[in-house]
């Protein structure tokens, strides 16, 4: 159990976390989540003890950071893979860590063997592709047999293979009854790994909720309608009180109507239809819609952290997603 | 790893027992650490084949040459040469043992396992100086036993022999935890060991251009407490009369090692990593 409370940190004038409050509870992947620059590996540095907060706390099991005896017993993290010195070997590399907390010699050659370094033990880990540093850098998480573990990106470099392996890992090592908090940018990812959910932006808490629940909310279904005499088509979905949202090649979007309804209005006008289909819009959009009055570094515009978020491509979607109904654990 | 996920299971519990870790453990890790880099064997080597060939060297040439020591000079005075160099050789590793830990962001790692910057930093001086003295002295020993056998004149006293060889491995494992310091401080290998290559060379350097008047006393500090200098006080062997000698430049060097290992300290409890 992890608990973030009222966390800041400042970096000079820039607030990187600002007030930033959640709990990471045990038995379940959380995943973190926010555009670069959010402050999510700030936050963990934080946790970590590695960065001093400028107020607020991060407490590990009830208790702070450096007064864990042995913290890696307690908590292992996987921070930046290269946090290695790669003139060691992996397995000395690993051993001095060992040491320090007291864990049996024999446990450095179980982890490399469960990450699947065990062949290359002996050798630098300079040599080291990136997904063999970030499986280095999780076999050293690993290594104390911790209650907690966190990830920051760590599916960053690894194959297909790699990228499926860690996330059976998370969730094997979830139900063990370990707290994991996996942080990451991606939101389809996410979606595959995490139980819950906790989305920053510019520092600030955007969401806290069951990913069951973040979908539900989020995803937002409409009615695509392609259509020949789609002027028509427009006009007669007016009439009758819809909403359409037109987009290129004469395609209309319509949200809140089922498509049997609009089939039926459509056969009822005489209007030909190309296509009639129901769509729902991919958790990656829920998360850039979201995010999208945070994020640090915008492609091809100029920097305005106050900007409004741009108005939504779909009318009455994506407004729900700060209502204070939506920062609980709901259906969690 | 086959449990079915279960909600909420309980906590999970590691087979593995947790007890408070201690400055042994610390320095059993800072051991592994120091014997697994090459830096390690390339500096201390380099040290001790300047210092083996390098005082016996020239004694060999003076022998043959003038057929006898330098008159009034103890027999073990030409271990000095080999030594200044040799602390430069022990600069270079006392940055990098903490230098190596910023530069690759190993320092993250070695802090999230050990967060007390105190132990740390104790464990990283404790192994390297340790290390550092051993290396030294021996080395200074097996010097001095050459010089002996090399050059004739008045056998040196047992004084001057603990400090030929304990007396020079202290000191040269101080000048390496003052780089360990600097190290930490400034938290860049190449700019740590350049300034204290600064610190070594450059009194001495600095005491040579002090013509006008108005500066012999400065002058005068300078040579005296220059680190070259202060090697030969621990031979007897100074450029002025009023220069620390005999245990004085051990004491000395330790101490400004030890503030600036305190500061260092200090600064890591505040800074962010």
């Amino acid at each position: 159990m992890i608990e973030v409370e009222r966390l800041t940190k400042r970096f000079g004038r820039k607030v990187a976390v600002d007030q930033l409050s959640f709990q990471v509870r045990p038995g379940i992947v959380t995943g973190f989540l926010g555009p670069n620059g959010a402050g999510k590996s700030t936050t963990m540095r934080m946790m970590l003890d590695l960065d001093n907060p400028t107020s607020g706390s991060v407490r590990i099991d009830g208790r702070h950071y450096r007064e864990l005896s042995e913290p890696l017993k307690y908590i292992g993290a996987l921070l930046d893979a290269k946090a290695m010195h790669g003139g060691r070997s992996a397995y000395n590399n690993l051993l001095c860590l060992a040491q320090s907390n007291r864990i049996p010699r024999g446990r450095v050659d179980e982890v490399l063997d469960m990450v699947g370094l065990a062949a290359v033990a002996k050798k630098k880990s300079k040599g080291f592709s990136l997904g063999m540093g970030q499986r280095l850098g999780i076999a050293s998480a690993l290594l104390g047999d911790p209650e907690i573990l966190m990830f920051d990106e760590p599916v960053n470099g690894l194959d297909p293979e790699g990228i499926h392996w860690i996330r059976n890992l998370m969730k094997a090592l979830a139900s063990e009854g370990r707290t994991i908090f996996v942080s990451s940018h991606l939101m389809s990812e996410m979606a595959l790994t995490a139980d819950h959910l906790i989305v920053i932006g510019q520092g600030r808490l955007l969401a806290d909720t069951s990913m069951a629940a973040f979908i539900q909310e989020n995803s937002r279904s409409y009615t695509r309608l392609r259509s020949p005499q789609w002027e028509r088509l427009r006009d007669v979905l007016h009439q009758e009180g819809y909403t359409a949202v037109e987009t290129a090649g004469g395609v209309l979007e319509i949200d809140g109507a089922s498509t049997e309804e609009l089939g039926e209005l459509a056969a009822r006008h005489q209007l030909v239809l190309h296509e009639l289909s129901s769509q729902r819009a991919s958790l990656e959009e829920a998360f850039m819609q979201m995010t999208a009055g945070s994020v640090e570094y915008h492609a091809h515009s100029e920097r305005d952290p106050g900007a409004e978020p741009p108005p939504p491509p779909g009318a009455g979607w994506g407004e729900n997603w700060n209502a204070p109904g939506s920062t609980d654990g709901k259906g969690a | 790893m086959s449990a079915p996920a279960a909600a909420p299971p309980a906590p999970y519990e590691s087979p593995i027992p947790i007890r408070a870790a201690t400055l042994g453990d610390a320095i059993a890790s800072e051991w592994t650490k120091i014997r697994s880099v090459r830096a390690t064997v390339w500096t201390l080597g380099v040290m001790v084949v300047l210092m083996l060939t390098v005082g016996p060297g020239v004694a060999l040439l003076l022998a043959t040459d003038r057929n006898g020591g330098i008159p009034n000079e103890p027999v073990l005075t030409l271990g000095l040469f080999g030594v200044l160099l040799g602390s430069l050789c022990v600069i270079t590793l006392g940055v990098l043992t903490i230098g190596s830990e910023f530069s690759t962001g190993m320092i993250r790692t070695t802090l999230t396992a050990c967060p007390s910057r105190g132990r740390v930093l104790a464990a990283k001086a404790a192994v390297f100086a340790s290390l550092t003295f051993v290396v030294t002295a021996v080395t200074a020993g097996v010097v001095a036993l050459a010089q002996t056998a090399i050059l004739d004149g008045p056998p040196a006293s047992a004084g001057e022999w603990t400090l030929a060889t304990v007396g020079v491995g202290l000191y040269v494992a101080a000048i390496g935890l003052l780089s360990l310091g600097v190290g930490a401080v400034v938290r860049h290998s190449a700019g740590a060991i350049t300034i204290m290559i600064g610190v070594v060379l450059l009194p001495l350097v600095l005491a040579l251009f002090m013509f006008a008047d108005d500066l012999r006393g400065l002058q005068r500090f300078l040579i005296d407490y220059s680190i070259p200098n202060q090697i030969g006080g621990l031979y007897g062997t100074t450029m002025t009369s009023t220069g620390p000698t005999g245990w004085e430049p051990v004491l000395l060097m330790l101490a400004v090692a030890a503030v600036v290992l305190g500061g260092a300290v200090a600064l890591l409890n505040r800074r962010d990593v």
